[in-house]
């Protein structure tokens, strides 16, 4: 017996794993399956996308164009960039009540946030609160990290210094007089880059963190003085910095500036006239760019995209289609069980 | 005589001593391993960047420095290097620590001894040892100084003796070169110089039979050795997929400059259009123009769409290929116990090549049969014994018990109990017919203890013949040069043995005539039947007939048969006869043709007595195994050193030929015009249109040509030399491609490389060499994959070969279940990999037009780095390890299903444009659907997510999905492990995302990791999700369409067999039956491994018997001794007595024989 052991010292171990015998499920794509599993999915996804189609129809949209190429558009005076500190004024009406939450949004077209280095130029470093690159910016931020003469930038790089830089206010024109529809500008960005990724230095005042500093070069006011109204609001955590920051991953898009949910317009925007009044500041002619406002509301799926649906729905149909026809051609050329296996 | 004695060795060591001194000195040992610790870092990284893949990554990395030009951070790149650096380097350490320990088990005995033999060193070899270096032969056990070996390139017995007393010895010899069949040296001793020839030569390769001992002085070792010279370089094996993926890696890289180049130009007309104007927000730095610009982007976009050619393609190939050698060696089923052999992958890049083998080479001895003749069947004056009733023999048969012959071999087995009730019943035939077998041979006996009888034949086949006459009751027991003693039926008889008359291959015959105690002369012949039945007396053709029958069962069952007769002589007659034979052999000119015309007068008017039927034992399974091969559409040759009667015979009997083939078409003229001629009416026979398409550098590409029917080729050796020759090569070739099966015969180990390498030039097929010795070295080094017969001695096939096993059956699972797994793996694998990392890459393409042509990447840089690394690496490599369509036993059910293989359908140009196709269109859905989902759209809170981060995060779940999901249909094996791989992938990628855009991540380095939060952020929507929904059933079900329309319109083999199974999956598969038919043969069974010259040997006197029994270690082991050594046939030109013995012999071309002469025996 020893001996037997002995000369079978070589002899491979039977498991499953080395004789390749593990249990295993091999599935195929046999017509039982494929078939059905077609017309299953296909009716999901019809179901799915008339979900989706009839919610994004429910959602309304108000867009307007105000970069003013038009001669007649009511801000084609401020598109001369020449023209400083220009106001213009958009008026619209609403029919019926545009329901709430609205959301109001500035959208930028051919505008290439997402050019790599354009992308990059940023300093999250720095942008963290983090002092010492206060005083030396990264390299990422050139040609924004030092001005002329050679004061850092705070904050630095293309994106800060490319900062949307129009302001809006929204008027109700009830019986002639304009009334102030709020915006709400609190809470527009991530909570996480509000309160992790972007942060002040902690020093109080704020204004102290940024001296030997300069403020980027196109903006009017320094960072810490974005919102005067709500000195919470300034520094690297202002709402409007914040969401320009988050840049965009197309040439064409749209940004948070508020949300109307105060007051009376909490449940809406009734019918009526509106004016909107903006502060005509950001060059996009030059660039052939085209600025918008939108007015919003949302669902469960998010603001009015009808793709979606619509795709949900060819792809269903297409589905159900491709199941009829595999059944078609499964009854016709049946794979031919007397034609077998050769030799079987 | 010589035995060596103290005193001997003494000068023996002196000798060598002497070589010592002036020799520069060569070990043994031969050095395969590259590095040693200390060089092994530097030499190591330095083979590794030499090659290409690494040299180009090296390159990118250098590229990803440069600040205008890095498009992604260096951690992408330098991340994968050093993981595949480590892995290739580790990989490269075991195999050279394994090649060293491959050296230390060269001999089965005591390894480092062999390692340790010097040139000049005398050593002293055992019975069935293994000769590892060329030696000069001093002495040995046996009489004559004969040595027995077994060896593919030196036939038969070599013998030298040597005496060494008072002498100085210097050997003289040639430098060391390739021949294998001459030597020349000169032994200086005692002033006296002594010329060494070939057979004085013991070389490496050879192994030790029937020999005791034998002392022999070290000529050449290591590399130095004939053997190691002869077996030709070892060139670097790489399989067609490599070879392929080589061009693919190529196209690649063209096309991944032509993306590059169009982003370029996209970038420079983007930059002269809009670029220019918004500048207001990202001012160009030093003023750099477009054009500038355009050439900064292609190098960015090189780094940015490196991924078409990932490094990990190499590493994940390389490991593939090791677990699937594993799995070879692992296995159970190619484990033989006997020799307790597992079956071994010796090279780990080939394995994919074994699913597509088209041509086997095939050695014969030791390969196909056991070398073992058994005698099985014979048929005695018209009745046919050895008859088994249908039974499967089985060790449980009824044998025939041979208690009553105490003489008898425990060894020899036999079915038929009627033979040996007729043998007890004194029929007269029967005797006559034993009594034949007994006196008629060449066989010597040694007696070393009373009853214990060892015969030393030169053909097995007599070694054979004469065992069955032993345990019949007819044993011969010893001979003198002029009498045979044999015991018959318990009674000693000595015969007068009056002449041999010997055999030779025109002869086909030996006759002897003998003189038996009671005074009759009688000739007693053996040989051919047909050469026999010409010689009968017209009064046995009754007779004639009713054996003829039985001589063509026995040859349809592909028995090698000879036919026995007798007669008895005048003894008038007789002596007149010896007369002119004495005169004829003492003249000089013409003697053989004299002697011949003698032997003829006196062989006729014989008596037939019947034919004995020798089976040369096959290996187990290999007539099954043949027909699976031949049923996967592999064309077997056979490449063999042996005779053609026997080549044929075995052809037979391992159903390679078969009777209800059309024709065998032999081919063995003697010159170039003879051979062209035969090749040229095989061809005028069945008229064939050739078609040529020419392949690259003129290289014609011999198509196959259909032929209708099945014919079969046989060639002889020496025809074969002219039809490898230039002119003529391509005609055999198509003759040969036309046949079924190919049996080349007495073929060099140099001409059997020669075919290898004809079918490898002008046929685009995957070639195997298989054999187990050292002359067929050449042949597995020249083939795409070597495979080497293990598990007894000689070594040198396996230790050149790609695979190792201990018998030729193992060869079907290694190709048909191995093999064809390998390489449905591996290209699978390739598919896959390409689509997955194509679709990968593509999407940053299109990307690239949204982004103003700006290099930025689609993906997080973090998803970049460890999507080939750690996302998608384990699913495909588990699919790659585990995958199988149909498991094992349909495989060898369907042999059919390892066409595809052949015709390369799996993994061509073709599959991987589909490849690149197919992700084509998954990267546009990849990105256009997230794209126009993302387009304006808001979170549910009104927030933004259409932003760049939130689209990465989505269009590299998106794809995650989309490339798992078509793994999963890729996959048709999913064991636990499988899908574990695949969702353990898939949790990992949520996992590691999750983790990497944590808060705790992005405080710990906030330039490393700015997607905090986007994860959080936009994975909770619901819209997201329905995107990848959306994406995954775009990518996979016009995917699933295809297939499932494909298999039903044109289903493949595998789709047949698959469909086929489905409602069997569950049921044990039927037995495995090869029925192999046998149809009566209207052919010669002759086949005799028998040469010329032994009869010689016997009678010359110089025959010495035994010395008396000495206390010499045990030698009982012997096994099957009388059969079981075999000296090829090719020595059949070889004769003892080659020259006339009364010629004046010039001093220097003394032979073997006559030097043994010239020196006094001190013995005699």
């Amino acid at each position: 017996m020893v001996k037997e052991e002995q000369e079978l010292a070589n002899r491979p171990d039977n498991t499953a794993f080395t004789q390749q015998r593990l249990p295993a499920w091999q599935p195929m794509l046999s017509a039982g399956i494929v078939i059905p599993g077609f017309v299953l999915i296909g009716l999901a996804f019809i179901g799915i996308g008339v979900a989706l189609f009839v919610t994004s129809r429910s959602i309304q949209v108000l867009e307007f164009d105000y970069t003013g190429v038009d001669q007649n558009s009511p801000c084609f005076k401020c598109s001369d960039p020449k023209v400083l500190n220009c106001v213009c004024n958009l008026n619209f009406s609403i029919d019926s009540l545009f329901k709430g939450t609205v959301f109001f949004y500035y959208g930028l077209s051919n505008y290439y946030q997402n050019f790599r280095k354009y992308g990059v130029s940023k300093d999250d470093v720095q942008l963290s609160g983090d002092l010492t690159n206060f005083k030396t910016p990264s390299d990422t931020c050139s040609p924004y990290a030092y001005d002329s003469n050679n004061q850092p930038i705070v904050p630095c790089g293309s994106i800060a210094n490319s900062m949307f830089n129009d302001a809006f206010k929204l008027y109700q024109i009830i019986n002639g007089t304009n009334t102030l529809v709020p915006f709400d500008g609190k809470g527009i960005a991530w909570w996480t880059d509000y309160n992790i990724k972007y942060r002040n230095p902690s020093i109080t005042p704020l204004k102290n963190a940024f001296n030997n500093t300069v403020k980027p070069i196109f903006w009017s006011k320094p960072a810490y003085e974005l919102d005067t109204s709500d000195p919470a609001n300034n520094g690297f955590i202002n709402q409007n910095f914040l969401v320009w920051m988050r840049r965009a991953a197309l040439p064409n898009f749209r940004k948070l500036y508020g949300r109307i949910n105060e007051g009376d317009y909490a449940q809406g925007l009734p019918a009526g006239n509106y004016s909107l009044e903006i502060a005509y500041n950001y060059p996009v002619l030059s660039f052939d760019g085209r600025k918008k406002v939108v007015f919003s509301n949302v669902s469960w799926m998010g603001g009015k995209n009808e793709f979606l649906g619509i795709a949900y729905l060819v792809i269903g149909s297409m589905c159900v289609f491709m199941s009829i026809v595999m059944l078609i051609v499964y009854a016709k050329f049946k794979f031919p069980e007397e034609d077998g296996v050769p030799g079987h | 005589m010589t035995f060596i004695t103290h005193m001997d060795l003494i000068i023996i060591l002196y000798f060598s001593h002497f070589l010592h001194s002036f020799k520069p000195l060569q070990t043994n040992a031969i050095k395969t391993s590259k590095y040693n610790p200390f060089t092994f870092l530097p030499l190591n990284l330095f083979e590794q960047f030499q090659r290409i893949a690494n040299a180009y990554f090296l390159f990118l990395l250098v590229l990803q420095v440069i600040p205008q030009i890095s498009s992604l951070s260096w951690f992408t790149t330098v991340v994968p290097l050093v993981l595949v650096l480590t892995v290739t380097a580790a990989k490269d350490a075991t195999d050279d620590i394994v090649s060293k320990c491959v050296l230390c088990t060269i001999s089965p005995l005591r390894s480092e001894k062999w390692m340790d033999v010097q040139v000049g060193d005398i050593i002293r070899l055992e019975n069935n040892q293994f000769v590892t270096a060329d030696l000069l032969l001093l002495s040995s056990s046996e009489p004559l100084n004969l040595v027995y070996i077994e060896t593919a390139e030196l036939d038969g017995l070599v013998y030298f003796l040597f005496n060494v007393y008072n002498l100085k010895p210097a050997v003289r010899c040639e430098p060391p070169n390739n021949r294998l069949d001459r030597f020349t040296g000169t032994l200086t001793y005692a002033g006296q110089k002594y010329p060494l020839d070939n057979e004085k030569i013991l070389l490496r390769g050879c192994t030790l039979r029937n020999t005791e001992w034998c002392f022999g002085l070290v000529l050449f070792a290591g590399p130095e050795t004939k053997l190691m010279q002869n077996s030709g370089k070892t060139t670097f094996k790489r399989t067609s997929i490599d070879r392929l993926m080589n061009v693919l890696v190529l196209c690649i890289f063209g096309f991944l400059a032509f993306m590059c180049t169009i982003l370029a130009i996209g970038n420079c007309f983007w930059e002269m259009n809009e670029g220019s104007q918004f500048m207001v927000f990202l001012p160009r730095q030093d003023g750099n123009n477009a054009a500038f610009s355009a050439f900064l982007t292609f190098w960015s976009y090189v780094i940015i769409l490196n991924t078409v050619v990932p490094i990990s393609l190499y590493v994940s190939v390389e490991i593939i290929r090791l677990g699937n050698s594993f799995y070879i060696d692992w296995d159970r089923k190619m484990y033989f116990s006997r020799y307790n052999t597992p079956a071994e992958a010796r090279t780990t890049t080939l394995n994919e090549e074994l699913g597509q083998i088209k041509y086997i080479f095939s050695d014969k001895t030791g390969t196909l049969t056991q070398n073992v003749m058994t005698f099985n069947k014979c048929s005695i004056n018209g009745k046919s014994y050895g008859e088994i009733q249908k039974l499967e023999i089985t060790k449980h048969t009824d044998t025939v018990d041979f208690s009553f012959n105490p003489l008898a071999d425990p060894r020899f087995m036999f079915h038929d109990h009627a033979l040996v009730e007729a043998v007890k019943l004194e029929d007269p035939e029967v005797h006559a017919f034993f009594r034949l077998l007994a006196l008629c041979h060449t066989v010597m006996a040694e007696e070393k203890k009373e009853g214990e009888l060892f015969y030393q034949a030169q053909s097995p086949d007599e070694g054979a013949l004469v065992t069955a006459a032993r345990n019949f009751g007819f044993v011969f027991r010893s001979r003198t040069p002029d009498s045979v003693s044999i015991v018959e039926m318990g009674e000693e008889r000595s015969y007068e043995l009056l002449a041999i008359l010997d055999f030779n291959n025109v002869r086909k015959r030996m006759s002897i005539i003998v003189r038996s105690p009671e005074g009759k002369l009688c000739l007693y012949c053996k040989g051919a039947d047909t050469i026999i039945y010409e010689r009968l007396h017209q009064s046995c053709s009754k007779l004639m007939d009713v054996t003829t029958e039985h001589l063509n069962e026995f040859a349809g069952e592909g028995l090698r048969t000879l036919a026995l007769a007798y007669k008895n002589l005048d003894e008038e007659y007789f002596n007149q006869w010896k007369q002119r034979h004495h005169e004829a052999s003492t003249e000089l000119d013409n003697q053989e043709s004299k002697l011949d015309e003698l032997y003829e007068e006196i062989e006729k008017d014989l008596l037939l007595l019947g034919a004995t039927a020798i089976e040369d034992k096959l290996q187990d399974g290999v007539p099954q195994t043949i027909e699976q091969l031949s049923k996967a559409n592999i064309k077997i040759w056979v490449l063999t050193g042996d005779k053609q009667e026997t080549a044929e015979n075995i052809g037979y009997s391992c159903n390679l030929l078969r009777e209800e083939m059309n024709d065998v078409f032999i081919v063995s003229g003697n010159s170039p015009e003879d051979v062209r001629q035969e090749l040229r009416s095989v061809k005028r026979l069945y008229h064939f249109s050739l078609d040529k398409r020419t392949l690259g550098k003129g290289v014609k590409l011999i198509a196959d040509e259909l032929v209708n029917g099945e014919y079969g080729l046989v060639i002889n050796g020496h025809s074969l030399a002219y039809a490898l020759e230039g002119s003529m090569e391509l005609e055999f070739l198509r003759t040969a491609c036309m046949c079924k099966a190919v049996i080349c015969c007495r073929v060099t180990p140099l001409q059997k490389a020669q075919v290898v390498e004809l079918v490898k030039k002008y046929k685009q097929a995957v070639t195997l060499a298989i054999g187990d010795g050292a002359n067929d070295v050449s042949m597995i080094k020249a083939a795409h994959i070597g495979v080497g017969i293990s598990g007894q001695e000689g070594m040198q096939a396996v230790l050149s070969s790609d695979y190792s096993f201990a018998q030729f059956r193992f060869l079907q699972r290694l190709l048909l279940v191995h093999g064809r797994w390998s390489y449905l793996r591996m290209c699978k694998f390739l598919r896959y990999f390409f689509y997955k990392n194509f679709t990968f890459t593509f999407v940053h393409f299109w990307y690239g037009f949204f982004c103003g042509f700006s290099a930025q990447t689609v993906y997080d840089e973090w998803f970049i780095t460890l999507y080939n690394l750690v996302y998608t690496a384990l699913p495909v490599l588990g699919m790659s390890l585990f995958d199988q369509d149909v498991n094992d036993v349909w495989s060898f059910q369907y042999p059919q299903l390892y066409i595809p293989g052949q015709l390369n359908l799996y993994f061509s140009k073709k599959a991987f444009f589909k490849c690149a196709l197919h992700s084509c269109y998954s990267s546009m859905v990849l990105f256009f659907i997230p794209y126009a989902a993302m387009h304006n759209t808001v979170r549910d809170d009104g927030k933004d997510v259409a932003d760049y981060q939130s689209f990465a995060l989505l269009t590299q779940t998106c794809l995650l999905f989309a490339v798992t999901i078509q793994l999963g249909l890729e996959m048709s094996y999913w064991t636990a492990v499988n899908t574990f791989f695949v969702l353990g992938s898939l949790a990992m990628y949520f996992a590691v995302t999750f983790t990497m855009y944590s808060n705790g991540m992005f405080l710990i380095l906030p330039s490393a990791f700015p997607f905090i939060g986007t994860a959080r952020n936009s994975l909770n929507q619901p819209n997201m999700w329905l995107t990848i929904l959306l994406t995954s059933i775009l990518c996979v079900l016009p995917v699933v369409t295809y297939r499932f329309l494909f298999i039903q319109l044109c289903p493949t083999i595998n789709d047949k067999v698959r469909m086929d199974l489905l409602p069997k999956q569950h049921l044990p598969p039927p037995p495995l039956r090869t029925r192999i038919r046998r149809t009566s043969s209207r052919r010669s069974g002759y086949a005799f491994s028998h040469a010329q010259g032994y009869g010689d040997l016997v009678t010359s006197g110089r025959f010495l018997r035994r010395p008396a029994l000495s206390g010499s270690s045990g030698f009982a082991n012997i096994g099957r001794t009388t059969t079981g050594f075999s000296p090829m046939g090719r020595s059949a030109g070889y004769s003892p007595t080659g020259r006339p013995q009364n010629a004046k012999v010039p001093d220097v071309e003394v032979t073997s024989l006559q030097m043994y002469r010239t020196v006094r025996d001190p013995a005699f």
